[in-house]
Protein backbone atom coordinates (compact mmCIF):
# COMPACT_ATOMS: atom_id res chain seq x y z
CA UNK A 1 0.00 0.00 0.00
CA UNK A 2 1.37 3.40 -0.94
CA UNK A 3 -0.31 5.26 1.94
CA UNK A 4 1.73 6.44 4.90
CA UNK A 5 0.39 7.92 8.12
CA UNK A 6 2.70 10.75 9.18
CA UNK A 7 3.11 11.06 12.94
CA UNK A 8 1.78 14.20 14.69
CA UNK A 9 4.20 17.09 14.49
CA UNK A 10 4.52 20.86 14.74
CA UNK A 11 1.85 23.11 13.18
CA UNK A 12 4.17 24.06 10.33
CA UNK A 13 4.27 20.51 8.97
CA UNK A 14 1.69 20.02 6.17
CA UNK A 15 -0.99 17.39 6.67
CA UNK A 16 -2.78 15.55 3.90
CA UNK A 17 -6.25 14.12 3.46
CA UNK A 18 -8.03 11.75 1.12
CA UNK A 19 -9.27 12.99 -2.24
CA UNK A 20 -13.04 13.12 -2.65
CA UNK A 21 -15.07 14.30 -5.63
CA UNK A 22 -16.51 17.80 -5.23
CA UNK A 23 -18.84 19.75 -7.48
CA UNK A 24 -16.96 21.95 -9.93
CA UNK A 25 -17.02 23.49 -13.39
CA UNK A 26 -13.62 21.97 -14.18
CA UNK A 27 -11.28 19.60 -12.36
CA UNK A 28 -7.51 19.88 -12.33
CA UNK A 29 -5.68 16.77 -11.09
CA UNK A 30 -1.95 16.63 -10.64
CA UNK A 31 -0.06 13.59 -9.38
CA UNK A 32 3.36 11.99 -9.39
CA UNK A 33 4.37 8.32 -9.13
CA UNK A 34 2.02 6.38 -6.80
CA UNK A 35 -0.19 9.49 -6.58
CA UNK A 36 -1.84 7.91 -9.63
CA UNK A 37 -3.51 5.42 -7.27
CA UNK A 38 -5.22 8.27 -5.43
CA UNK A 39 -6.60 9.57 -8.74
CA UNK A 40 -7.81 6.07 -9.66
CA UNK A 41 -9.56 5.83 -6.26
CA UNK A 42 -11.04 9.28 -6.78
CA UNK A 43 -12.44 8.28 -10.17
CA UNK A 44 -13.89 5.10 -8.67
CA UNK A 45 -15.60 7.09 -5.90
CA UNK A 46 -17.00 9.55 -8.43
CA UNK A 47 -17.97 6.78 -10.81
CA UNK A 48 -21.18 5.85 -9.08
CA UNK A 49 -22.37 9.39 -8.34
CA UNK A 50 -20.76 11.74 -10.80
CA UNK A 51 -19.86 10.26 -14.15
CA UNK A 52 -19.19 13.80 -15.41
CA UNK A 53 -16.11 14.29 -13.23
CA UNK A 54 -13.60 12.82 -15.70
CA UNK A 55 -15.30 14.48 -18.66
CA UNK A 56 -14.30 17.83 -17.14
CA UNK A 57 -10.91 16.69 -15.82
CA UNK A 58 -7.41 17.69 -16.85
CA UNK A 59 -4.78 15.28 -15.51
CA UNK A 60 -1.11 16.22 -15.27
CA UNK A 61 0.88 13.12 -14.40
CA UNK A 62 4.58 12.65 -13.64
CA UNK A 63 5.31 8.88 -13.46
CA UNK A 64 8.92 9.29 -12.23
CA UNK A 65 10.31 5.91 -11.10
CA UNK A 66 6.99 4.12 -11.66
CA UNK A 67 7.47 4.38 -15.43
CA UNK A 68 4.52 2.99 -17.35
CA UNK A 69 2.91 1.27 -14.34
CA UNK A 70 -0.08 3.60 -14.05
CA UNK A 71 -0.16 5.53 -17.33
CA UNK A 72 -2.58 3.30 -19.23
CA UNK A 73 -4.96 3.00 -16.31
CA UNK A 74 -5.09 6.78 -15.94
CA UNK A 75 -5.64 7.20 -19.67
CA UNK A 76 -8.49 4.68 -19.45
CA UNK A 77 -10.34 7.05 -17.11
CA UNK A 78 -10.93 9.16 -20.23
CA UNK A 79 -10.08 12.55 -18.80
CA UNK A 80 -10.85 15.51 -21.07
CA UNK A 81 -7.10 16.21 -21.20
CA UNK A 82 -4.19 13.99 -20.21
CA UNK A 83 -0.55 15.05 -19.97
CA UNK A 84 2.37 12.81 -19.01
CA UNK A 85 5.65 14.54 -18.27
CA UNK A 86 9.14 13.74 -17.01
CA UNK A 87 9.35 16.24 -14.12
CA UNK A 88 7.56 19.01 -12.27
CA UNK A 89 9.67 21.64 -14.01
CA UNK A 90 8.73 20.20 -17.38
CA UNK A 91 5.03 20.31 -16.46
CA UNK A 92 5.18 23.80 -14.94
CA UNK A 93 4.50 25.88 -18.09
CA UNK A 94 1.44 23.74 -18.74
CA UNK A 95 0.23 24.08 -15.15
CA UNK A 96 0.63 27.86 -15.31
CA UNK A 97 -1.20 28.00 -18.61
CA UNK A 98 -4.12 26.01 -17.18
CA UNK A 99 -4.31 28.34 -14.19
CA UNK A 100 -4.15 31.52 -16.23
CA UNK A 101 -7.12 30.33 -18.32
CA UNK A 102 -9.13 29.01 -15.35
CA UNK A 103 -12.15 30.53 -13.65
CA UNK A 104 -13.67 30.14 -10.22
CA UNK A 105 -15.39 26.78 -9.97
CA UNK A 106 -12.12 24.96 -10.72
CA UNK A 107 -11.56 22.06 -8.28
CA UNK A 108 -7.98 21.04 -7.69
CA UNK A 109 -6.75 17.60 -6.57
CA UNK A 110 -3.07 16.95 -5.77
CA UNK A 111 -1.66 13.51 -5.01
CA UNK A 112 1.72 11.89 -4.59
CA UNK A 113 4.94 12.97 -2.90
CA UNK A 114 5.28 15.95 -0.61
CA UNK A 115 7.53 17.67 -3.14
CA UNK A 116 4.89 17.50 -5.89
CA UNK A 117 2.03 18.52 -3.60
CA UNK A 118 4.00 21.41 -2.09
CA UNK A 119 5.27 22.82 -5.36
CA UNK A 120 1.86 22.60 -7.03
CA UNK A 121 0.20 24.17 -3.96
CA UNK A 122 2.66 27.08 -4.09
CA UNK A 123 1.78 27.67 -7.76
CA UNK A 124 -1.92 27.54 -6.94
CA UNK A 125 -1.53 30.00 -4.06
CA UNK A 126 0.27 32.37 -6.42
CA UNK A 127 -2.69 32.04 -8.80
CA UNK A 128 -5.17 32.94 -6.05
CA UNK A 129 -6.23 29.54 -4.67
CA UNK A 130 -5.27 29.31 -1.00
CA UNK A 131 -3.81 26.13 0.46
CA UNK A 132 -6.95 25.26 2.42
CA UNK A 133 -9.08 25.20 -0.72
CA UNK A 134 -7.10 22.45 -2.45
CA UNK A 135 -7.51 18.74 -1.74
CA UNK A 136 -4.32 16.76 -1.23
CA UNK A 137 -3.45 13.12 -0.63
CA UNK A 138 0.01 11.79 0.11
CA UNK A 139 1.03 8.60 -1.70
CA UNK A 140 4.33 6.93 -2.36
CA UNK A 141 7.76 7.99 -1.16
CA UNK A 142 8.18 9.93 2.09
CA UNK A 143 11.28 11.63 0.63
CA UNK A 144 11.40 15.35 1.23
CA UNK A 145 12.29 18.46 -0.69
CA UNK A 146 14.76 20.26 1.62
CA UNK A 147 16.12 23.78 1.69
CA UNK A 148 19.54 24.34 3.23
CA UNK A 149 19.02 27.34 5.53
CA UNK A 150 22.70 28.25 5.11
CA UNK A 151 23.25 28.33 1.33
CA UNK A 152 19.51 28.34 0.39
CA UNK A 153 20.07 25.54 -2.10
CA UNK A 154 17.29 22.99 -2.58
CA UNK A 155 18.00 19.26 -2.37
CA UNK A 156 15.22 17.08 -3.79
CA UNK A 157 14.13 13.64 -2.62
CA UNK A 158 16.00 13.57 0.67
CA UNK A 159 15.43 10.22 2.34
CA UNK A 160 17.91 10.24 5.26
CA UNK A 161 18.47 12.38 8.33
CA UNK A 162 21.01 13.90 8.48
CA UNK A 163 21.95 14.38 4.83
CA UNK A 164 24.57 16.29 2.88
CA UNK A 165 23.47 19.52 1.16
CA UNK A 166 23.81 18.98 -2.59
CA UNK A 167 24.98 22.58 -2.98
CA UNK A 168 27.31 23.56 -0.12
CA UNK A 169 28.15 20.15 1.35
CA UNK A 170 27.14 20.91 4.94
CA UNK A 171 25.70 18.10 7.06
CA UNK A 172 22.04 19.01 7.54
CA UNK A 173 19.50 17.95 10.13
CA UNK A 174 15.97 17.37 8.70
CA UNK A 175 13.41 19.58 10.41
CA UNK A 176 9.59 19.50 10.25
CA UNK A 177 9.67 23.30 9.88
CA UNK A 178 8.14 23.87 6.44
CA UNK A 179 7.99 26.81 4.03
CA UNK A 180 4.88 26.91 1.88
CA UNK A 181 6.38 29.58 -0.34
CA UNK A 182 9.41 27.43 -1.11
CA UNK A 183 7.52 24.13 -0.80
CA UNK A 184 10.46 22.82 1.21
CA UNK A 185 11.41 21.68 4.69
CA UNK A 186 14.30 23.39 6.41
CA UNK A 187 17.67 21.68 6.80
CA UNK A 188 19.99 23.00 9.52
CA UNK A 189 23.71 22.29 10.02
CA UNK A 190 24.00 19.50 12.56
CA UNK A 191 27.72 19.75 13.39
CA UNK A 192 28.25 23.52 13.58
CA UNK A 193 29.46 23.43 17.20
CA UNK A 194 31.57 20.35 16.83
CA UNK A 195 32.56 19.96 13.16
CA UNK A 196 32.75 16.36 12.07
CA UNK A 197 30.57 15.04 14.88
CA UNK A 198 27.75 13.81 12.60
CA UNK A 199 25.35 11.07 13.71
CA UNK A 200 24.94 8.07 11.45
CA UNK A 201 22.23 8.91 8.83
CA UNK A 202 18.96 7.01 9.33
CA UNK A 203 16.18 6.58 6.82
CA UNK A 204 13.22 8.95 7.45
CA UNK A 205 10.34 7.37 9.35
CA UNK A 206 12.16 4.06 9.80
CA UNK B 1 7.68 35.46 29.19
CA UNK B 2 4.46 33.65 29.82
CA UNK B 3 1.14 34.79 28.44
CA UNK B 4 -0.92 36.29 31.22
CA UNK B 5 -4.44 34.95 31.32
CA UNK B 6 -6.70 37.58 29.79
CA UNK B 7 -9.71 38.62 31.73
CA UNK B 8 -12.72 38.54 29.46
CA UNK B 9 -13.91 42.11 29.16
CA UNK B 10 -17.45 43.25 28.58
CA UNK B 11 -17.31 44.60 25.02
CA UNK B 12 -14.56 46.50 23.26
CA UNK B 13 -13.06 49.77 24.56
CA UNK B 14 -15.46 52.70 24.35
CA UNK B 15 -15.26 56.08 22.61
CA UNK B 16 -17.31 59.19 23.39
CA UNK B 17 -18.70 60.84 20.27
CA UNK B 18 -20.75 63.85 19.21
CA UNK B 19 -23.38 63.39 16.53
CA UNK B 20 -22.10 65.69 13.78
CA UNK B 21 -24.82 65.07 11.20
CA UNK B 22 -28.15 63.28 10.80
CA UNK B 23 -28.95 62.81 7.11
CA UNK B 24 -32.19 61.18 5.97
CA UNK B 25 -31.46 59.04 2.89
CA UNK B 26 -34.97 57.83 2.16
CA UNK B 27 -38.20 56.96 3.89
CA UNK B 28 -36.60 54.24 6.01
CA UNK B 29 -32.87 54.91 6.17
CA UNK B 30 -30.97 57.68 7.94
CA UNK B 31 -27.24 58.27 8.15
CA UNK B 32 -25.68 59.27 11.46
CA UNK B 33 -22.21 60.80 11.45
CA UNK B 34 -20.00 60.96 14.52
CA UNK B 35 -16.94 62.98 15.51
CA UNK B 36 -14.91 63.06 18.70
CA UNK B 37 -15.78 65.90 21.08
CA UNK B 38 -12.15 67.11 21.09
CA UNK B 39 -11.87 66.79 17.31
CA UNK B 40 -9.19 64.10 17.69
CA UNK B 41 -8.92 61.41 14.99
CA UNK B 42 -10.77 58.14 15.49
CA UNK B 43 -8.87 54.87 15.75
CA UNK B 44 -8.27 53.47 12.26
CA UNK B 45 -10.57 50.67 11.13
CA UNK B 46 -10.65 48.25 8.22
CA UNK B 47 -13.66 48.04 5.93
CA UNK B 48 -16.31 45.60 7.13
CA UNK B 49 -15.91 46.59 10.79
CA UNK B 50 -18.86 47.39 13.01
CA UNK B 51 -19.32 49.47 16.14
CA UNK B 52 -21.80 48.98 18.96
CA UNK B 53 -23.81 52.14 19.68
CA UNK B 54 -24.93 52.66 23.27
CA UNK B 55 -28.27 54.40 23.74
CA UNK B 56 -29.79 55.51 27.04
CA UNK B 57 -33.48 55.09 26.42
CA UNK B 58 -35.52 56.00 29.49
CA UNK B 59 -33.40 54.15 32.01
CA UNK B 60 -32.83 51.25 29.64
CA UNK B 61 -29.47 50.82 27.93
CA UNK B 62 -29.69 49.72 24.34
CA UNK B 63 -26.59 48.40 22.59
CA UNK B 64 -26.95 47.87 18.85
CA UNK B 65 -24.23 46.87 16.37
CA UNK B 66 -23.96 48.78 13.07
CA UNK B 67 -21.47 48.44 10.22
CA UNK B 68 -19.23 51.44 9.71
CA UNK B 69 -19.98 52.72 6.22
CA UNK B 70 -17.59 55.66 6.08
CA UNK B 71 -14.30 55.71 4.18
CA UNK B 72 -11.66 54.00 6.35
CA UNK B 73 -9.18 56.61 5.11
CA UNK B 74 -11.17 59.35 6.85
CA UNK B 75 -10.14 59.34 10.51
CA UNK B 76 -12.21 62.41 11.33
CA UNK B 77 -15.65 60.87 10.97
CA UNK B 78 -17.36 57.55 11.56
CA UNK B 79 -20.72 57.04 9.87
CA UNK B 80 -23.46 54.43 10.13
CA UNK B 81 -26.69 54.10 8.18
CA UNK B 82 -29.66 52.82 10.09
CA UNK B 83 -32.84 51.35 8.70
CA UNK B 84 -35.88 52.11 10.80
CA UNK B 85 -37.42 48.85 11.98
CA UNK B 86 -40.94 49.57 13.22
CA UNK B 87 -41.37 45.99 14.40
CA UNK B 88 -37.92 45.80 15.96
CA UNK B 89 -36.85 46.06 19.56
CA UNK B 90 -36.60 49.81 19.47
CA UNK B 91 -32.91 50.65 18.94
CA UNK B 92 -33.35 51.88 15.39
CA UNK B 93 -36.54 53.74 16.33
CA UNK B 94 -34.69 55.45 19.16
CA UNK B 95 -31.94 56.62 16.81
CA UNK B 96 -34.44 57.83 14.21
CA UNK B 97 -36.69 59.63 16.67
CA UNK B 98 -34.44 61.01 19.34
CA UNK B 99 -30.88 61.43 18.14
CA UNK B 100 -30.04 64.91 16.83
CA UNK B 101 -26.88 66.71 15.74
CA UNK B 102 -24.91 67.81 18.80
CA UNK B 103 -26.02 64.85 20.95
CA UNK B 104 -23.42 62.89 22.87
CA UNK B 105 -23.26 59.10 22.47
CA UNK B 106 -20.90 56.31 23.40
CA UNK B 107 -19.79 53.75 20.83
CA UNK B 108 -17.28 50.89 20.98
CA UNK B 109 -13.97 50.63 19.16
CA UNK B 110 -14.58 49.04 15.77
CA UNK B 111 -14.36 45.25 15.57
CA UNK B 112 -14.09 43.56 12.18
CA UNK B 113 -15.83 40.22 11.69
CA UNK B 114 -16.28 40.76 7.95
CA UNK B 115 -12.93 41.86 6.52
CA UNK B 116 -11.96 42.00 2.86
CA UNK B 117 -9.55 39.17 2.03
CA UNK B 118 -6.84 41.27 0.43
CA UNK B 119 -5.24 38.19 -1.13
CA UNK B 120 -8.23 38.14 -3.48
CA UNK B 121 -7.66 38.94 -7.17
CA UNK B 122 -11.11 40.40 -7.41
CA UNK B 123 -13.97 41.09 -4.99
CA UNK B 124 -17.65 40.62 -5.79
CA UNK B 125 -20.09 42.22 -3.37
CA UNK B 126 -23.67 40.99 -3.08
CA UNK B 127 -25.93 43.29 -1.07
CA UNK B 128 -29.57 43.01 -0.13
CA UNK B 129 -31.28 46.17 1.17
CA UNK B 130 -29.56 47.77 4.16
CA UNK B 131 -26.87 45.07 3.79
CA UNK B 132 -25.19 47.65 1.53
CA UNK B 133 -23.53 49.46 4.48
CA UNK B 134 -20.30 47.45 4.97
CA UNK B 135 -19.76 47.49 1.20
CA UNK B 136 -19.69 51.28 1.12
CA UNK B 137 -16.58 51.16 3.32
CA UNK B 138 -15.12 48.21 1.36
CA UNK B 139 -15.60 50.01 -1.95
CA UNK B 140 -13.84 53.09 -0.57
CA UNK B 141 -10.95 50.95 0.69
CA UNK B 142 -10.57 49.00 -2.56
CA UNK B 143 -10.76 52.17 -4.67
CA UNK B 144 -7.86 53.56 -2.62
CA UNK B 145 -5.90 50.36 -3.22
CA UNK B 146 -6.86 50.22 -6.90
CA UNK B 147 -8.21 46.67 -6.48
CA UNK B 148 -10.81 45.05 -8.74
CA UNK B 149 -14.38 44.86 -7.47
CA UNK B 150 -17.99 44.84 -8.56
CA UNK B 151 -21.26 45.26 -6.69
CA UNK B 152 -24.58 43.51 -7.25
CA UNK B 153 -27.23 45.22 -5.18
CA UNK B 154 -30.76 44.04 -4.75
CA UNK B 155 -33.33 46.61 -3.53
CA UNK B 156 -37.09 46.66 -3.12
CA UNK B 157 -37.74 49.62 -5.40
CA UNK B 158 -36.14 52.80 -6.61
CA UNK B 159 -37.31 54.89 -3.67
CA UNK B 160 -35.72 52.47 -1.19
CA UNK B 161 -32.48 51.95 -3.11
CA UNK B 162 -30.25 53.31 -0.36
CA UNK B 163 -27.17 54.96 -1.98
CA UNK B 164 -27.95 53.15 -5.26
CA UNK B 165 -27.97 56.32 -7.38
CA UNK B 166 -24.84 57.70 -5.80
CA UNK B 167 -22.96 54.41 -6.29
CA UNK B 168 -24.11 54.02 -9.88
CA UNK B 169 -23.12 57.60 -10.73
CA UNK B 170 -19.71 57.26 -9.11
CA UNK B 171 -18.80 53.79 -10.41
CA UNK B 172 -20.65 53.17 -13.67
CA UNK B 173 -19.96 49.69 -14.97
CA UNK B 174 -19.05 48.30 -11.56
CA UNK B 175 -22.39 48.74 -9.83
CA UNK B 176 -25.44 46.68 -10.84
CA UNK B 177 -28.77 47.35 -9.15
CA UNK B 178 -31.72 44.94 -9.25
CA UNK B 179 -35.26 46.07 -8.39
CA UNK B 180 -37.69 43.62 -6.76
CA UNK B 181 -40.70 45.56 -8.04
CA UNK B 182 -39.45 45.10 -11.62
CA UNK B 183 -38.98 41.38 -10.98
CA UNK B 184 -35.23 41.66 -11.31
CA UNK B 185 -32.92 39.31 -9.42
CA UNK B 186 -29.16 38.91 -9.08
CA UNK B 187 -28.16 36.31 -11.73
CA UNK B 188 -26.07 34.47 -9.17
CA UNK B 189 -25.19 31.30 -11.07
CA UNK B 190 -23.93 33.08 -14.19
CA UNK B 191 -22.15 35.61 -12.06
CA UNK B 192 -20.22 32.98 -10.12
CA UNK B 193 -19.19 30.99 -13.19
CA UNK B 194 -17.47 33.76 -15.09
CA UNK B 195 -15.17 34.99 -12.31
CA UNK B 196 -11.40 34.81 -12.63
CA UNK B 197 -9.44 32.48 -10.37
CA UNK B 198 -8.82 34.02 -6.95
CA UNK B 199 -12.10 35.95 -6.82
CA UNK B 200 -13.81 36.35 -3.44
CA UNK B 201 -17.53 36.92 -2.95
CA UNK B 202 -19.08 38.75 -0.01
CA UNK B 203 -22.74 38.78 0.92
CA UNK B 204 -24.63 40.92 3.40
CA UNK B 205 -28.41 40.90 3.52
CA UNK B 206 -31.35 38.82 4.76
CA UNK B 207 -30.72 35.28 5.98
CA UNK B 208 -32.38 33.71 2.94
CA UNK B 209 -30.03 35.57 0.62
CA UNK B 210 -26.94 34.57 2.62
CA UNK B 211 -27.92 30.89 2.60
CA UNK B 212 -28.68 31.06 -1.12
CA UNK B 213 -25.24 32.46 -1.89
CA UNK B 214 -23.39 29.88 0.24
CA UNK B 215 -25.37 27.02 -1.26
CA UNK B 216 -25.07 28.15 -4.86
CA UNK B 217 -21.35 28.90 -4.56
CA UNK B 218 -20.67 25.43 -3.14
CA UNK B 219 -22.67 23.85 -5.99
CA UNK B 220 -20.62 25.82 -8.49
CA UNK B 221 -17.36 24.57 -7.05
CA UNK B 222 -16.34 27.63 -5.02
CA UNK B 223 -14.18 26.89 -1.98
CA UNK B 224 -15.72 27.99 1.33
CA UNK B 225 -12.77 30.25 2.04
CA UNK B 226 -13.82 32.44 -0.91
CA UNK B 227 -17.37 33.07 0.28
CA UNK B 228 -17.78 35.61 3.09
CA UNK B 229 -20.95 36.67 4.81
CA UNK B 230 -22.15 38.73 7.70
CA UNK B 231 -25.49 38.57 9.37
CA UNK B 232 -26.17 40.18 12.72
CA UNK B 233 -29.12 38.57 14.39
CA UNK B 234 -31.32 40.70 16.58
CA UNK B 235 -32.27 38.91 19.79
CA UNK B 236 -35.82 37.58 19.61
CA UNK B 237 -38.39 37.99 22.37
CA UNK B 238 -39.52 34.86 24.17
CA UNK B 239 -40.95 33.50 27.38
CA UNK B 240 -39.29 34.89 30.50
CA UNK B 241 -36.92 32.43 32.19
CA UNK B 242 -34.83 32.25 35.33
CA UNK B 243 -31.07 31.76 35.36
CA UNK B 244 -28.70 31.01 38.18
CA UNK B 245 -25.29 32.68 37.67
CA UNK B 246 -22.97 30.74 39.92
CA UNK B 247 -19.80 32.89 39.75
CA UNK B 248 -21.77 36.08 40.42
CA UNK B 249 -23.83 34.19 42.99
CA UNK B 250 -27.22 35.49 41.94
CA UNK B 251 -30.39 34.38 40.27
CA UNK B 252 -31.83 36.64 37.59
CA UNK B 253 -34.99 36.72 35.53
CA UNK B 254 -34.66 37.24 31.76
CA UNK B 255 -37.67 39.25 30.62
CA UNK B 256 -39.75 38.64 27.53
CA UNK B 257 -38.24 41.51 25.56
CA UNK B 258 -34.62 41.34 26.58
CA UNK B 259 -31.82 38.93 25.79
CA UNK B 260 -29.98 36.87 28.39
CA UNK B 261 -26.96 39.12 27.84
CA UNK B 262 -29.05 42.24 28.41
CA UNK B 263 -30.56 40.77 31.57
CA UNK B 264 -27.11 40.02 32.96
CA UNK B 265 -25.99 43.58 32.18
CA UNK B 266 -29.12 45.01 33.79
CA UNK B 267 -28.22 43.11 36.97
CA UNK B 268 -24.67 44.47 36.93
CA UNK B 269 -22.91 41.33 35.74
CA UNK B 270 -19.85 42.01 33.55
CA UNK B 271 -20.52 39.66 30.66
CA UNK B 272 -18.24 39.66 27.62
CA UNK B 273 -19.54 40.54 24.14
CA UNK B 274 -18.40 42.07 20.87
CA UNK B 275 -21.07 41.73 18.19
CA UNK B 276 -24.27 41.12 20.19
CA UNK B 277 -25.53 39.28 17.13
CA UNK B 278 -24.45 35.66 17.50
CA UNK B 279 -21.49 35.98 15.16
CA UNK B 280 -18.26 36.68 17.05
CA UNK B 281 -18.12 34.02 19.75
CA UNK B 282 -17.06 36.41 22.49
CA UNK B 283 -20.07 35.86 24.75
CA UNK B 284 -19.80 32.03 24.79
CA UNK B 285 -20.79 30.81 28.25
CA UNK B 286 -20.52 27.37 29.87
CA UNK B 287 -23.65 25.70 31.12
CA UNK B 288 -23.19 24.10 34.54
CA UNK B 289 -26.57 22.44 34.80
CA UNK B 290 -29.88 22.54 32.99
CA UNK B 291 -33.29 21.00 32.97
CA UNK B 292 -35.11 22.15 29.88
CA UNK B 293 -34.53 23.09 26.26
CA UNK B 294 -32.16 25.60 24.69
CA UNK B 295 -33.28 27.87 21.88
CA UNK B 296 -29.93 28.31 20.13
CA UNK B 297 -29.98 31.06 17.52
CA UNK B 298 -26.30 31.88 17.07
CA UNK B 299 -23.98 31.31 14.09
CA UNK B 300 -21.07 30.50 16.37
CA UNK B 301 -21.48 27.12 18.04
CA UNK B 302 -21.19 23.97 15.95
CA UNK B 303 -24.35 21.92 15.68
CA UNK B 304 -23.02 19.22 18.00
CA UNK B 305 -22.04 21.87 20.56
CA UNK B 306 -25.54 23.29 20.43
CA UNK B 307 -27.01 19.82 20.86
CA UNK B 308 -24.69 18.98 23.76
CA UNK B 309 -26.33 21.51 26.08
CA UNK B 310 -22.98 22.59 27.51
CA UNK B 311 -22.70 26.05 25.96
CA UNK B 312 -24.92 29.03 25.24
CA UNK B 313 -24.45 32.37 23.46
CA UNK B 314 -26.35 34.81 25.71
CA UNK B 315 -26.54 37.60 23.11
CA UNK B 316 -29.16 35.81 21.00
CA UNK B 317 -30.07 32.44 22.54
CA UNK B 318 -32.73 31.63 25.11
CA UNK B 319 -33.90 28.78 27.31
CA UNK B 320 -37.24 27.20 28.17
CA UNK B 321 -37.55 24.90 31.15
CA UNK B 322 -37.20 24.39 34.87
CA UNK B 323 -33.61 25.31 35.69
CA UNK B 324 -30.53 26.77 34.06
CA UNK B 325 -27.21 27.32 35.82
CA UNK B 326 -24.43 29.21 34.02
CA UNK B 327 -20.74 29.55 34.79
CA UNK B 328 -20.79 33.36 34.91
S1 LIG C 1 -21.59 38.77 21.45
FE1 LIG C 1 -20.90 37.99 19.58
S2 LIG C 1 -21.71 35.98 19.61
FE2 LIG C 1 -22.58 36.86 21.36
Amino acid sequence: MSKFQFPQSIASRPVYGTLAPRPGKAHLMMADAEGAEALLDLAAQAGARDSGLMAKAHILYLPRQTGEAFVDRLRALNPAQFYVGPSFDAALPRLRRVLSDAHMGLQVYLAGTEGLIGRAAAELAAAGIPVGSVQTEHRGSVARRMQCVHCKGITEDVITDPFVCAHCGLNLFVRDHYSRRLAAFQGVCIDAEDPGNVPEPVELYR
Amino acid sequence: MSAAPQKAKAGAEKIDVVVSAVVPINELVTRFEFQRPDGAPFPPFSAGAHTVVEMKDKGRTRLNPYSLMSDPADAGTYAISVRRDDQGRGGSLYLHRHVKPGDRLTITYPVNLFPVDLRGRKHVFLAGGIGITPFLAMIAQLETLGARWELHYSVRNEALGTYADQLTARHPGKVHVYYDDRKQAIPLGDLLDGQPLGTHVYVCGPKGMIDWVHRTAADHGWPDAHVHSEEFLAPQPGKPFEVRLCKSDMTILVGENESLLEAMERCGVEAPFLCRGGACGQCETDVVEHDGTFIHRDHWLEEDQQASGTKIMPCVSRFVGKALVLDR
